[in-house]
């Protein structure tokens, strides 16, 4: 592994010079280290790039790493990763993607992730997104999510994006069956000219499932960002998305929600916020002693928490 | 320590203070009391820097802090506790606090600073500054930013508005505390007789002008008679312009 990946790895997944758990490390395209444990299978796909991890019924707070980094332009690393987790099992996917140029190419990570929720399984998944380099080569990482999620399945995805992604593509999809959870907690921040787009679709075809999705995001420079929710309620279930945008500089958001309810007893709710920090947020902390600048970084540090 | 020398404020146009003169000891507790839109807050906010005057001065220590932002006055040991708090998504109740005290507090001091106001810290510190928390409790949870500053003038914008009988002994205690031990300067706006009752001078402000201003023990029984005659405020304003 680079000096580079395990630079990245610090950052994006928590790394530190080893992971406890099973783990498969993605460099450039290839995996560079593998580790599979009692109750956790990752096996290599044989007709196209990619992993299956099978995580077996009733498996316990254990964890899962599957990073992928890249670390240098004229890369376009696509890959299908597959979870299949077992009835009853509880654990944590650590995932995270770091992309770094530092020439005049392109730096690609397409990661296509499917996930297999058995009855009453839960999974934790953290993602975080990076991209670093002086290269003039764009950096990008597009992500496409589906979830299907079985009776009293639970999924909780907690990503973020903290800076460098010259543009992201976000695709999540979710298929929730009787009393699933869908719990989403994205966070993004984009600056210079970057431009970050993430769109769900969450169909709840159970009764009493229920979908929680909070994006936060901060659009600095001449960034722009879209947010596009789809909640889909096809039975008694409830929903609720929530796009929250700080603008700053000449920064734009764009916030599509979208509710379908096709059942009485579907309870769908969005709220959609979208300004430059408050006044009296800046004033505030500027009365504790912070500069104007540092009171803006303390702000958008705490909200993209 | 701090003289207000004829200060106005008219913004867009609109006299809100019209001509403010105010002298304050080191050390003393002053309360600023009015009717309801008289200028208490606008004169707050000036003190603090939040707003600039249109015409007057500020000398803080000696020094002419008029032209300072609210940073540099935040600097020199001028500390401001909102009338309306500010919420914030994203931060704590420890964050703030450790942003206010300009050091990452230890279990033990936040406990002390927020006991003072009548909260418990287990319960409160990691808490959001977010709609989720009650106004009496993002209240004093405001003036504990400021108490914790230990500043040599520290302003409270009506205090008591909002919070529970006990949490209010708690903050005269804290008042009462600091003025006992003359660790700073108090400007507390206020319209409790328990807080005018500890004053040394109180400071009575109508329609952008002192009305007022004197030793407690001659301004307040002039004021609690003013309130048994129950008469109409504005009248009173009348009468007086
Ligand atoms: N930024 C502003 N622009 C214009 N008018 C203002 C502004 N801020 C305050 N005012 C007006 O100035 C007057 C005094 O307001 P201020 O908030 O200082 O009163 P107050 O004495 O603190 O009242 P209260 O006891 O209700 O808190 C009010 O009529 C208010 O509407
Ligand atoms: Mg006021």
């Amino acid at each position: 592994m680079k000096y580079l990946t395990s630079e990245l790895l610090k950052v994006i997944a928590d790394y530190q010079g080893k992971f406890n758990g099973a783990y498969s490390i993605r460099e450039d395209g290839e995996c560079v280290a593998r580790q599979t444990s009692e109750n956790i299978d990752i096996v290599s796909k044989t007709d196209k790039p990619g992993l299956e991890v099978h995580v077996k019924p009733g498996t316990k707070d254990e964890y899962v790493y599957v990073p992928a980094c890249v670390t240098h332009g004229n890369v376009d690393d696509l890959v299908y990763n597959d979870f299949y987790i077992g009835e009853g099992a509880d654990v944590t996917i650590i995932a995270g993607c770091g992309v770094h140029s530092d020439d005049e190419d392109e730096a690609r990570h397409n990661g296509i992730h499917r996930f297999f929720l058995g009855k009453g399984a839960r999974v934790l998944y953290k993602e975080k997104h990076i991209g670093t380099g002086k290269g003039q080569g764009l950096k990008r990482i597009d992500p496409v999510t589906d979830a299907f999620l079985e009776e009293d399945a639970t999924l909780e995805m907690d990503t973020i994006q903290i800076s460098g992604v010259d543009a992201t593509t976000r695709v999540t999809k979710a298929e929730l069956k009787a009393r699933a959870k869908l719990l989403v907690r994205e966070r993004i921040l984009t600056e210079g000219e970057q431009t970050a787009k993430t769109d769900f679709v969450v169909d709840m075809i159970g009764e009493d499932a229920s979908a929680d999705i909070v994006s936060r995001s901060v659009a600095r420079g001449h960034s722009f960002q879209s947010f596009d929710s789809t909640i889909r309620g096809l039975t008694r279930c409830s929903g609720h998305s929530e796009c929250d945008a700080i603008l700053a500089d000449e920064g734009r958001v764009l916030a599509s929600p979208a509710l379908e309810a096709a059942h009485i007893d579907a309870a769908l709710i969005h709220e959609a916020a979208i300004g430059k920090i408050a006044g009296e947020q800046l004033l505030k902390l500027q009365s504790l002693g912070l500069t104007a600048e540092e009171a803006e970084e303390k702000i958008i540090a705490g909200f993209l928490k | 320590m701090l003289e207000i020398q004829n200060i106005a404020w008219s913004p867009e146009g609109e006299g809100v203070i019209h001509d403010i003169s105010l002298h304050v000891d080191s050390g003393k507790m002053i309360v600023v009391t009015g009717p309801n839109g008289g200028g208490k807050t606008s004169l707050a906010k000036l003190i603090a820097g939040i707003n600039r005057p249109t015409s007057g001065k500020i000398i803080f220590n000696g020094e002419d802090i008029t032209e300072l932002d609210i940073t540099e006055r935040a600097k020199r040991g001028i500390a401001y506790a909102f009338q309306q708090p500010v919420r914030f998504k994203g931060l704590s109740v420890q964050d703030l606090l450790d942003t206010a005290a300009g050091k990452a507090l230890n279990v033990q001091e936040t406990c002390k600073l927020l006991e003072a106001v009548g909260l418990c810290a287990n319960e409160y510190k990691d808490r959001e500054l977010n709609a989720s928390l009650s106004g009496g409790e993002i209240k004093r949870i405001e003036i504990a930013s400021v108490l914790v500053r230990e500043a040599q003038l520290s302003i409270f914008d009506e205090p008591e508005a909002g919070i529970d009988l006990w949490s209010f002994s708690k903050l005269v205690e804290a008042f009462n505390e600091i003025r006992k031990r003359k660790s700073g300067t108090l400007l507390v706006i206020s319209h409790q007789e328990r807080i005018l009752e500890i004053a040394d001078e109180i400071v009575v402000v109508a329609n952008g002008y002192v009305r007022d201003a004197g030793a407690r023990q001659v301004i307040l029984p002039a004021l609690l008679a003013d309130e048994h005659r129950s008469r109409c405020p504005l009248e009173k304003e009348e009468n007086l312009a």
